[in-house]
């Protein structure tokens, strides 16, 4: 499956932590230009491999390579939205500045002011549609707002790969449409893969080249139409699960009495929003 | 006019120039790293390393060398066992500093009872817990500059690595930084800075010029760095204020005696904080 010209290339990892299995034998790549979700319920280990890709973890087995290099010197090559910054409204740090620090954030020393730092920043800014608010402390910002300086922050060192976590939780449905068509079109536009974490699959469905399914450390990718299926996920989960698309949107329902997908005890994701969906 | 304000004798004071020396440099680096300090949520650690420099300093009057080097030591000492007890992990952190600050204030209660019932040191217990501006020997002047430059080269060559990590540990993680170094060696410069203005403000009232301009900075800019411009010149304004109001005090009622100068700078500091509170809220809404 993992060609030459692949961005991301996990091949078979897994990782155990104190005896558990949190991830087990996961296999995928992303081309670059490529759009992908990382879909699956709390707990079924998305943000272990992420951090596993971003090489904050390694693996127990298996190896990850960004575009064709190693663990070591990733760094540069990857940018990263973690899920959740907790900024006091207070802390003097604007959204130019929190892009600016990814530029450069790692290096030593006091930045000095330049003509080229700072169009790259306004560059970026206005590439995110996030110029109106550059000038404005990040923990003023809206959830959404500041989910678009992150994104910034991160594509200003121009990576080859981009991560991000759960970047839709929080956002209102207006600004988790935007975010991702948002991110829709930097992969097509830079040529970067975009892996992005979520819960639920149904906002990515109209944007995603990809999906890697994931349910108790183990994943499935492929296109939506090969991946979300009743055999494919039964597998995965390890117990029946049913498929059903509703309108646009596609429901995952464990398999006994067709209980609704969200239902505690059973790992599988949300479903909620369906609930109240128009007849 | 000027004699009103200006004291016969201010200008020619050796203790008011070496008064107005070590404090405006304490005050500066202060100024610098408190910002750091506000912006990382650390104002209790602070607090905690300024309450346990009480302890090195006491034990200085005890062995017989200047209470800097008993405030730096300790200090710095602190802060490597608070980081090593995991001030780095959100819900460790207040744990980590209680404890550390709790044990050493347990010592310091020791040393500061041998030092006024065994040795024959006047006023150890008010020179560590509220100052001595006016009584600083020059020839620690040198070391006082020292590590004060010190102190602030830490924090300007982490200057990015450290906004990075405050935003997010992981964001600076991935880019390859360390931030268990990072946290280190911050809290490493907090205490420096503590333990200076514990020599000139006191150990009680250190915390006070370490976060009180800090805050003002943070109110009178959104970028970081001329956030910590403005402290670092809030809290060189209100010690160099405080000294003059300190030196004309000594003409004041009730005793002729002199007001304490640590009261005159916290007192400036609160007085500005106020103000800037005030103004900023107004113009925002306006």
């Amino acid at each position: 499956m993992a060609g030459p010209g692949d961005l991301l290339d996990v091949d078979r990892v897994s990782l155990r932590l104190s005896g558990r299995k949190i991830l087990d034998d996961v296999t995928f790549s992303l081309g670059p230009g490529e759009f992908a979700g990382l879909i699956g319920s709390n707990g079924a280990g998305k943000t272990t491999l992420l951090r596993v890709i971003l090489g904050l973890q390694a693996p127990s087995a298996g190896t990850v390579r960004v575009a064709g290099q190693p663990r070591t010197r990733r760094g540069s090559l990857i940018g990263y939205v973690p899920q959740k910054i907790l900024l006091d409204p207070d802390m003097p740090l604007r959204a130019r500045d929190l892009v600016g620090l990814g530029l450069d954030g790692q290096r030593l020393g006091i930045p000095l002011p330049s003509a080229r730092r700072r169009r790259l920043v306004d560059e970026m800014l206005d590439a995110v549609g996030a110029d109106r608010f550059g000038d404005t402390r990040v923990g003023l910002l809206s959830g959404g707002e500041q989910q678009r300086v992150l994104i910034a922050h991160a594509l200003i060192s121009r990576p080859r790969l981009l991560l991000l976590d759960e970047p839709l939780a929080n956002l209102d449905i207006a600004s988790e449409q935007d975010v991702v068509e948002l991110l829709g079109r930097v992969a097509r536009e830079q040529q970067i893969a975009v892996l992005i974490s979520a819960h639920d699959m149904n906002p990515l469905l109209p944007f995603m080249d990809r999906i890697v399914y994931m349910a108790a450390g183990r994943a499935a990718s492929g296109t939506t139409a090969e991946v979300v299926r009743p055999e494919v996920l039964s597998a995965l989960y390890g117990q029946h699960v049913d498929v059903i698309r509703v309108h646009d949107r596609i429901l995952v329902v464990a398999g006994r009495g067709a209980e609704l997908a969200g239902a505690e005890g059973l790992a599988v994701p949300s479903a909620t929003p369906v609930i109240h969906e128009d007849a | 006019m000027l004699h009103a304000i200006f004291e016969p004798g201010f200008f020619s004071s050796g203790p008011v120039h070496v008064a107005l020396a070590a404090g405006g440099v304490v005050a500066l680096v202060s100024g610098i790293v408190g910002s750091f300090t506000v912006i990382r949520g650390q104002s209790y650690a602070g607090h905690a390393l300024a309450d346990i420099s009480v302890t090195g300093g006491s034990a200085s009057f005890l062995v017989g060398i200047s209470p800097l080097w008993g405030f730096v030591g300790v200090g710095v000492l602190a802060a490597g066992v608070m980081d090593t007890i995991g001030i780095q992990r959100p819900r460790g952190r207040d744990l980590a500093t209680g404890i550390v600050r709790g044990a050493g204030l347990g010592l310091a209660a020791l040393f500061l009872y041998w030092d006024t019932t065994h040795s024959n040191v006047t006023g150890a217990t008010i020179t560590i817990l509220f100052g001595s501006l006016f009584t600083i020997s020059s020839s620690i002047l040198p070391a006082i500059v020292a590590l004060s430059v010190a102190a602030v080269a830490i924090v300007a060559v982490l200057y990015r690595p450290l906004l990075l990590s405050t935003v997010a540990a992981d964001l600076a993680a991935a880019r390859g930084v360390s931030v268990r170094l990072v946290g280190l060696l911050s809290l490493t410069a907090i205490a420096l800075a503590v333990s200076l203005s514990a020599m000139t403000i006191g150990t009680i009232l250190s915390t006070a010029l370490l976060i009180g301009p800090a805050a003002i900075g943070l109110r009178l800019s959104s970028r970081p760095g001329l956030a910590m411009a403005w402290s670092a010149l809030a809290g060189l304004a209100a010690t160099w204020l405080g000294v003059l109001l300190a030196y004309d005090s000594f003409y004041w009622p009730p005793a002729r005696h002199g007001w304490p100068v640590s009261f005159f700078v916290v007192t400036l500091i609160f007085v500005a904080y106020v103000a800037v509170q005030g103004f900023t809220t107004r113009v925002r809404r306006a």
